[in-house]
């Protein structure tokens, strides 16, 4: 069960709009390593896991990116307020805009629609975790290049927050991992599976 | 005189809503920390302290300038949880 707090994880006040950088921030909302993917990631994993701890640690971080996607929706959704048929011409905004006005849509800065493939959830620890790590990183790697186009500090402040989150995320899935691989049974040398172990090749 | 009191009480909306951002990511970041260090005494004692201040300050600002959380709207004679800004329209 989830509740809405009427406020954002950190606050988003852009004066300044800018359509082109926002088709870029866009990416973080519903692109390949974007917030949207790093919830569902998280959120659909944790049934599998045997480990509380584990458990807690994806339910707690899949929340928190539900508040970021929503930081991050806020900020394109500020940088395109108002924008005239003008100013959406002049910013290659109109390929997006014919479609969904000034709404917002799940996709990439490529136009790619969101979808479950950006994301596995694979029923096993390791695996997954592992996948956690990377997409932590890979979403810290994507906030750099954004940081790279901006030079609003309306802007900068809230993606430096976003970025600076994935790495402790990156941290508490490396903690968790950890976790996982002390409790392993010292007979599973390679890790295989520790949460679903019937025999293999029988 | 009323704008000079207006002014403060906008000043002191700002400061309670920012003293709730904060207390509330101090506790976010504990909170994922905790999970994988559940023992950790210094941090149980920071919890509770800051998760304290947090409390006050909604309670605080909910008494004064509306709900953050729709279960504490006050229902007398209208729903107000819908007539303050939501969160993505910004200062401007």
């Amino acid at each position: 069960m989830w509740s809405y707090e009427k406020r954002m994880q950190h606050p988003v006040n852009i004066t300044c709009r800018n359509p082109r950088l926002a088709q870029v921030i866009i990416s973080q909302f519903g692109g390949p390593d974007g917030e949207l993917a790093a919830s569902m990631r998280y959120l659909s994993q944790r049934y599998s896991t045997k480990n509380r701890k584990v458990a807690g640690v994806l339910t707690d971080i899949g929340t928190e990116e539900l508040a970021h996607m929503e930081m991050v929706s806020a900020i394109v959704h500020q940088l395109t307020k108002d924008i005239t048929p003008q100013e959406i011409m002049d910013s290659g905004f109109e390929k997006y805009y014919v479609d969904h006005t000034l709404a917002l849509w799940p996709q990439s800065a490529g136009g790619v629609p969101f979808t479950a493939t950006f994301f596995q959830s694979k029923g096993d620890p390791i695996t997954d975790l592992v996948e956690d790590m990377a997409a932590e990183q890979k979403a810290r790697t994507t906030y750099d290049n954004i940081l790279r186009l901006v030079h609003d500090q309306e802007v900068c402040d809230p993606i430096k927050f976003l970025r600076q989150r994935e790495i402790n995320h990156f941290q508490r899935f490396g903690e968790a991992l950890r976790i996982v691989q002390d409790e392993l049974d010292s007979k599973n040398f390679y890790a295989v599976n520790p949460d679903y172990l019937p025999d293999l090749c029988k | 005189m009323e704008g000079v009191v207006s002014r403060m009480n906008v000043n002191s909306r700002d400061k309670l809503f920012a003293c709730i951002t904060a207390t509330s990511f101090v506790l976010d970041d504990l909170r994922i920390y905790l999970d994988t260090h559940p023992t950790d005494q210094e941090a149980l004692d920071y919890w509770e302290k800051v998760n304290r201040v947090r409390k006050e300050a909604v309670e605080e600002y909910t008494k004064c300038y509306g709900p953050i959380y729709s279960y504490d709207v006050n229902v007398k004679n209208r729903w107000t949880w819908v007539d303050e800004p939501w969160p993505w329209e910004g200062r401007c």
